[in-house]
C-alpha cells in the first residue's frame, strides 16, 4: 500500500555505493550490539534488555533519514538500532538496561532523541505537540527550515486510543510528525491478528485523510527510501505520513520472556522470513558494492564497538541518590527537600 | 437560607485601606487579565483546549484572548483531553509553555495517563533537560448544578503526584496572582480553578498580591481573617465559605482565622504551623471525599508541628465517600455552614480523657 505521492528532489535520489555499506556497517553494529546485550543479561551485566533482533533493516533504515540539526525522534524501549544509527552516545542509551536511569542518560536535546519512553504509545502524542511547535515557530519565522517529528509504536501500541489521538490531532494541525509502526507480529504474546482489526495498521491512516506506506520493513533501502519521501512530505507542509514497516520480531519481546510458551521454533522460521542482515548482504554481493573483505571489516569494527560500550557499562556506577531528589523539580520544594535530609540522615550518605 | 445566597458578598476583605491598583473584578475576569498578560509577556506561552479558541471556552476564561494574540497562540484543539496533554508535554518539549485546558475537572480523567506518566516525570526522565513548564487549568469543585463528572476534586489526587505542583486560587484577587505566577513556573502546576466562583466580584489588587509584600511571590498559604480561637484550613470556593462561618462565630463570641491553603502542593507546612500554634484548634474543610482526602495530610501536619499544644484532635469537613451527586443532592454533599459549625462545635467541646 503507498498513498503518499511520489517523491522528488532529494527524497528521489537513490542511495550511493557508500550509503549502502554504510547502511550495512550499521545494520552489523546493531545487530552485534543486540545479540550481546542479551549475553550481558545472562552474565549479569544488565538485569534486563528488550532484543530487536530481526528488526535492524526498519530502526537503521528509518533512523538513517533523520537529520538530527532539526528533527526530533520519539523511541520507544526498542530503538536501540534508531539510536546508533543517529549517532547517540551509546554507553548512555544502554545504561536505561543497566537500571542506571530510566530514560538514559543521553542528553536527549543535544542528541535529538527523546528519553527512552516505557509507556506503550507514550509518546506519540508528545511528537504532535512537539511537531506543531515547529509549525508555529516556522510561522513566527523563527526557524527554517522546519524539523520533522519521527515518532516510532508497535502493531500492539496501535490499539492504544493515544494513537488515534495523535493521528487525528496531527491531520487537524498538519502537524510534521511521521509516525513509523514497526509490525513485528507480536506484542508480547498476542499475535498481530489478535492485536489489529482489518489487519494493517497502515489502512487506518485513511481515515484520518493520511497518507501511508505498508512497506517491507527488511528491505533497509526500502525502509530509508520511503521514510525520506515520509519526511520529504511532512517537511513541505503537507502535514503527517504514517508507515508501517512489516517486520518480524525474531527475539523473545525482553530478556524475561519466553515464546516457547506461545509459538513454536518451527513458526518462528516460518514467519520470519530471511534475515534482514543476510538478505542486504547478498543484495550488495549481488550488485558488486561490497565484498567479503568489507563484511568483515564491518564485523570486526562492531565487535570493537561492542567491546567499548560493554567496558563502558561495566563501569556505569548507580547515580548519586540525591538526584531521586534533585531531578524532580525545577524548582525544588520544601517538602522534598526535608525528605531528602531525611534520606541523607538515616541513609548513612551524610 | 441557601449557602449560596449567604455566599453573595461575604468574603470578607480585610484591608482597611484601597489601593490605588485596586480594581473590582470577578474571578472570571481576573483570570482572563492574567491569562492577556501571560500571553502578552511572554511569547512561549500558548493556551488551547476544547472551545479555548473562538468560544472565549464554556466559562469564558479565554474570551478575547484568540482575536488579540491571534489563533496561533490561542487554538481550539479536537475533543480529547488525552491529546491535549500529550501534545502539551511535547510542546514543552520544543520549548513552548503551554497553558491547557480541560473543559471541566472529570474531564481529566482520560487525560491521567499523560498527566502522571509523562507530564509530570518529563523533568526527571530527562535529568532536568527537559523541563515541563505546563500550567494545566481545571475548572473545578462542585455547586453549579452541572451533569455528572462536571463537579470532581481532584486535588488529592494530583497533589499525590511525585513530580506536580497544585493551586487553587479562592477570590479574584488570588486568581489574578496565582495564575501570573503558575504561568511562569518551570515546573508543571495543575491550577484548580473554584468555578461556583467564577462570578463572585471582589476587590483585586493588582499591584501587590500579598499585603505589605512588594513584589513577593505568592507562594504558600495566607490568612484570610486572622483568629484566635480556632483555625478553618480550605481553598477552593470553601474559604468564602468558611469566611462565612467565621462571621457567624463571631456573633457567639468564637474569633475564628481562616487559613487559605492556597498552594495544595507544596503545602505550606509552616503557615499551618504558624496559625494552630496560636489557635490550638483546627478544623480543615474540603469538597472532595472524606478518605485519603488532602484533609488527611493537613491533620497530620498540624498533628506534627502542634501535637503538644493542640486542644483536641484536627477535625475534618468533607464531603462524603460517594460519587459526586447529582444537582439536587449536592447542597447535602457539599461542607454547609451548619456541618462546619458542629465540626468547630466538636473541636471547641473536645475534652481529653
Amino acid at each position: 500500500m503507498d498513498t503518499l505521492p511520489a517523491a522528488s528532489g532529494e527524497a528521489a535520489e537513490p542511495l550511493t555505493p557508500a550509503q549502502l555499506r554504510e547502511l550495512y556497517s550499521l545494520m552489523v553494529a546493531v545487530r552485534h550490539l543486540d545479540t550481546s546485550a542479551i549475553a550481558w543479561q545472562r552474565q549479569g551485566i544488565i538485569p534486563g534488555y528488550a532484543p530487536e533482533l530481526g528488526q535492524e533493516a526498519a530502526q537503521v533504515g528509518s533512523g538513517y533519514a533523520v537529520d538530527t540539526t532539526r528533527d526530533f525522534v520519539f523511541p520507544t524501549y526498542r530503538e536501540m538500532g534508531v539510536a546508533r544509527t543517529m549517532g547517540v552516545d551509546m554507553v548512555a542509551y544502554m545504561s536505561t538496561h543497566k537500571a542506571t536511569w530510566h530514560g538514559g542518560l543521553y542528553d536527549p536535546l543535544e542528541s535529538r532523541l527523546a528519553p527512552i519512553q516505557a509507556v506503550v504509545a507514550g509518546s506519540v502524542l508528545h511528537a504532535v505537540g512537539w511537531a506543531h511547535g515547529q509549525t508555529l515557530s516556522a510561522a513566527a519565522g523563527t526557524t527554517a527550515p522546519p524539523g520533522v517529528a519521527l515518532t516510532y509504536f508497535g502493531d500492539g501500541a496501535s490499539s492504544q486510543g493515544d494513537v488515534h489521538e495523535a493521528l487525528n490531532f496531527a491531520a487537524v494541525l498538519k502537524a510534521p510528525v511521521v509516525f513509523f509502526v514497526q509490525n513485528n507480529g507480536w506484542a508480547i504474546s498476542v499475535p498481530t491478528e489478535r492485536q489489529v482489526a482489518g489487519g494493517s495498521v497502515a489502512a487506518r491512516a485513511a481515515g484520518y485523510g493520511v497518507p501511508a506506506l505498508q512497506i517491507d520493513g527488511d528491505d533497509v533501502v526500502a525502509v530509508v527510501e520511503a521514510t525520506r519521501r515520509a519526511f520529504a512530505h511532512a517537511r513541505a507542509g503537507n502535514g503527517p505520513v504514517l508507515i508501517e514497516a512489516m517486520t518480524y520480531r525474531r527475539g523473545p519481546h525482553s530478556t524475561s520472556d519466553d515464546p516457547g510458551r506461545y509459538r513454536s521454533l518451527d513458526e518462528e522460521r516460518d514467519a520470519a522470513g530471511a534475515d534482514p542482515l543476510e538478505r542486504f548482504r547478498q543484495r550488495l554481493l549481488a550488485d558488486g558494492i561490497a565484498d567479503d573483505a568489507f563484511f568483515a571489516e564491518a564485523l570486526a569494527a562492531a565487535k570493537a564497538e561492542e567491546e567499548q560500550i560493554r567496558a563502558g557499562i561495566q563501569a556505569l556506577g548507580p547515580r548519586p541518590g540525591t538526584e531521586m531528589f534533585d531531578l524532580v523539580f525545577q524548582e525544588t520544594t520544601p517538602a522534598l527537600q526535608a525528605q531528602a535530609a531525611n534520606w541523607r540522615e538515616e541513609s548513612e550518605h551524610v | 437560607m441557601s449557602n449560596s445566597t449567604l455566599e453573595g458578598g461575604a468574603a470578607a476583605s480585610t484591608s482597611a485601606a484601597t489601593p490605588a491598583s485596586t480594581t473590582v473584578m470577578s474571578m472570571q475576569q481576573a483570570l482572563n487579565r492574567a491569562l492577556d498578560e501571560v500571553l502578552a509577556e511572554n511569547p512561549r506561552t500558548l493556551i488551547f483546549g476544547e472551545d479555548c479558541g473562538r468560544l472565549g471556552g464554556v466559562f469564558r476564561i479565554t474570551d478575547g484572548l484568540q482575536a488579540k494574540h491571534g489563533a496561533q497562540r490561542v487554538f481550539d484543539t479536537p475533543l480529547a483531553e488525552s491529546g491535549i496533554l500529550g501534545m502539551s508535554v511535547g510542546l514543552a518539549m520544543a520549548g513552548f509553555h503551554p497553558i491547557p485546558e480541560v473543559q471541566f475537572d472529570g474531564f481529566a480523567y482520560p487525560a491521567v495517563n499523560q498527566i502522571v506518566c509523562q507530564m509530570a516525570r518529563m523533568n526527571y526522565r530527562s535529568r532536568g533537560t527537559m523541563p515541563m513548564p505546563i500550567t494545566l487549568r481545571v475548572p473545578s469543585f462542585g455547586g453549579i448544578r452541572a451533569p455528572e463528572h462536571h463537579g470532581e476534586s481532584l486535588e488529592a489526587l494530583f497533589a499525590h503526584v511525585p513530580g506536580l505542583k497544585v493551586v487553587s486560587p479562592s477570590n479574584p484577587h488570588e486568581a489574578y496572582h496565582l495564575l501570573k505566577y503558575a504561568a511562569t513556573r518551570p515546573d508543571p502546576v495543575i491550577f484548580m480553578e473554584p468555578k461556583s466562583r467564577y462570578w463572585q466580584k471582589d476587590d483585586v489588587d493588582l499591584a501587590h498580591c500579598d499585603a505589605n509584600d512588594d513584589g513577593a511571590s505568592p507562594t504558600g498559604a495566607k490568612v484570610q481573617r486572622e483568629g484566635r480561637h480556632l483555625t478553618l484550613v480550605a481553598w477552593g470556593a470553601m474559604v468564602a465559605r468558611c469566611l462565612q462561618v467565621a462571621g457567624l462565630a463571631a456573633e457567639d463570641g468564637i474569633d475564628i482565622e481562616v487559613l487559605d491553603l492556597r498552594w495544595l502542593k507544596p503545602i505550606d507546612a509552616e503557615a499551618l504551623a504558624a496559625s494552630v500554634r496560636k489557635t490550638r484548634r483546627a478544623v480543615v474543610v474540603h469538597e472532595a471525599p472524606l478518605t485519603s482526602g488532602l484533609g488527611a495530610e493537613v491533620a497530620q501536619l498540624i498533628t506534627q508541628s502542634c501535637f503538644d499544644t493542640l486542644k483536641a484532635p484536627v477535625e475534618r469537613v468533607t464531603g462524603f465517600d460517594v460519587p459526586y451527586p447529582s444537582g439536587d443532592l449536592e447542597d447535602e454533599y457539599i461542607p454547609n455552614i451548619d456541618r462546619i459549625l458542629f465540626g468547630i462545635q466538636r473541636v471547641l467541646e473536645y475534652k481529653r480523657g
